[in-house]
């Protein structure tokens, strides 16, 4: 029931919405934006898929129509990247609060400046805190596996929030390699049809979406909002699950490569985790004990099981490919610190940038930075703050 | 034959050395391999220098950064050999494509300090006789696949063949031009130390 054959990662996702089929898809249809709407358009005029495709004047629009569609009872998709993504920010909060089941495509590139639109996650990890789920990938044959199960993430019952499926901008998206697609029949049954149980057109039951509230009840319902980010956790595991047995392919909240007896570990999110892979493949083959905890699901952020999954490790670099600018590192970084705490995990931590801008990363790299554990784990060596790979000076 | 032979492409924007790379990757591909083929992203201009890149294995490849220590360099276009380093970390015991219209003892001191072996190919000669225009990917991608040996040319005729048969489905004449300028570039191409 799959066929192998090869493709970029944006062809992969536009191939994933061809087998979905969604009702709607409004998207901005040129740059900042990917190939991913000019496929699906393709495939609209082919008269392959029957899907609403509505080509707007903004990313706004694009988040606001999505909305619209949505909040309506449609199956609605969007798909953008890097500012595309910052201009549909005020969007995101209330497609997240009006607990709207919206899946987007997201290319990961650089928000500006200096003005550069390669692969980093500040865009999406700019939007952490927007309330969508964030599911992230290594290569074309993740996200493509992503794309298919986050319709099911996001419509749950005990879910209710927007998912995005996050890749690397050009690493993967523009990318060709080899990937396996799953037949069209059971992965249209796995994913299934759309029943909304509220929506605006539904005749019997009047409802507003986003309407004013006051402060007596804006944070309960903030809390259930939160609460459904937690739910979240337990279905994206029951979806992954569901899907294992029908492709073979395994999913949870993170990957751990060569990480049970690992006493230096690398955490990284994206396209940088195949690179780690071989560069822990080389150091094993010398004795060094490396291994790698790769994370798919940023948001709900698994912090527990992470540090749960590290709690073994001596010294752990932490990589992120987008600047906070807070003078106390990335994103993952911050982030999985507080959580290694919590558990008192009390291996040498450093939070590592790397990539940002599209700056190249190379098996030797991932090296060094294992070099660099290796040293801390015995005390020889100490950062003040948080180094940037590859720098020039 | 090597396990991973890895690629890299030197042209200039419109040039189709992007598209030359992605070719390749499809046909390997096609040929049963594990492939990776992308282009390194920058400002997008015609005539601009680009590169452009190809990884073929018997094996899954996982490794997501450029080629620094290619196997194989193909140059589209021989102005860059006065601009860019196109040897910079190419393996002495793989080789350099070159398409050009010089003669090999007006090419080879250009690039006297790669110790490995070069080839050259008109690919204007070649379109010309065999597409009436100027196309240099298609004749660049047939010498590449028969220097690097990355499958053997009958079955890199075959699967082109087939993909192309597929693609120019109501231009059969186009495939025609193709297919000879693609046997006629595995002739031409000549290996000049």
């Amino acid at each position: 029931m799959s066929q192998k054959t090869r493709m970029s990662g944006n062809e992969a996702v536009a191939h994933a919405i061809r087998q979905i089929n969604p009702d709607v898809m409004p998207a901005f249809p040129i740059t900042p934006s990917t190939e991913i709407p000019q496929f699906v358009a393709s495939m609209i005029a082919n008269g392959e898929i029957d899907t609403e495709f509505i080509p707007v004047e903004s990313e706004h629009s694009a988040m606001s129509a999505t909305m619209g569609a949505s909040a309506a009872g449609a199956r609605a998709i969007t798909a953008t990247s890097s500012c595309g993504l910052a201009l549909m920010w005020e969007m995101l909060y209330v497609a997240a609060s009006s607990r709207l089941p919206i899946v987007m495509a997201l290319v990961n590139r650089g928000l500006t400046g200096p003005l550069n639109i390669n692969a980093e996650h500040s865009d999406s990890m700019g939007a952490r805190d927007a309330g969508w789920i964030q599911i992230y990938a290594e290569n074309n044959q993740e996200v493509y596996d992503n794309f298919l199960q986050a319709h099911r993430i996001a419509e749950h019952k005990n879910v209710h929030l927007p998912v995005m499926i996050c890749q690397d901008g050009f690493i993967t998206s523009h990318a060709v390699e080899n990937i396996t697609l799953w037949d069209d029949e059971p992965i249209r049954k796995f994913v299934g049809e759309y029943n909304p149980e509220h929506y605006l057109l539904k005749e019997d039951e009047a409802m507003a979406v986003g309407p004013y509230a006051v402060s007596n009840y804006c944070m309960e319902a903030k809390k259930a909002q939160a609460q459904a980010m937690i739910n979240a956790k337990q279905v994206i595991l029951d979806v992954a699950k569901e899907f294992e047995e029908l492709t073979g392919q395994h999913y949870g909240f993170f990957e751990e490569y060569c990480l049970e007896d690992a006493e230096y570990a690398v955490v990284a999110v994206g396209s940088v985790c195949g690179t780690a892979k071989d560069a822990i493949d080389a150091l094993r083959a010398k004795g060094v004990k490396a291994g790698l905890l790769k994370v798919r699901v940023y948001r709900p952020f698994p912090g527990e099981e992470m540090a749960k999954a590290l709690k073994r490790c001596k010294a752990i670099g932490i990589m992120d490919r987008a600047e906070s600018y807070s003078g106390n590192g990335g994103p993952l970084g911050a982030e999985l610190t507080a959580a290694l705490y919590r558990e008192k995990v009390t291996a040498e931590t450093v939070n590592i940038m790397y990539g940002l801008s599209g700056r190249d990363v190379r098996v030797e790299d991932v090296e060094e930075v294992f070099d660099w554990l290796e040293k801390m784990a015995v005390g020889e060596l100490r950062f003040d703050v948080y180094p940037y790979l590859g720098l020039r000076d | 034959m090597r396990h991973l032979t890895e690629i890299r492409w030197h042209g200039r924007g419109g040039q189709g050395a992007k598209t030359a790379a992605l070719l390749l990757a499809d046909v390997a591909f096609q040929a049963g391999k594990h492939v990776q083929g992308f282009p390194e992203y920058g400002p997008e201009r015609m005539g601009a220098p680009i590169t452009a890149y190809d990884r073929i294995s018997d094996n899954a490849i996982r490794v997501h950064s450029n080629i620094y220590e290619p196997d194989f360099v193909a140059v589209v276009d021989d102005t860059l050999l006065h601009s860019v380093d196109v040897t910079a970390g190419l393996k002495a015991d793989g080789g350099i494509l070159i398409n050009t219209e010089k003669t090999a003892g007006e090419i080879l001191p250009l690039i006297k300090d790669y110790p490995g072996k070069v080839y050259i190919l008109n690919a204007h000669k070649v379109c010309m006789a065999t597409l009436g225009k100027y196309f240099p990917n298609t004749p660049m991608l047939a010498a590449m696949v028969k220097i690097s040996g990355v499958m053997e040319t009958d079955v890199f005729l075959r699967e082109m063949e087939s993909s192309l048969k597929h693609k120019f489905a109501r231009k059969p004449e186009v495939l025609d031009g193709n297919m000879k300028a693609l046997k006629l570039a595995l002739e031409e191409v000549v290996e000049c130390r």
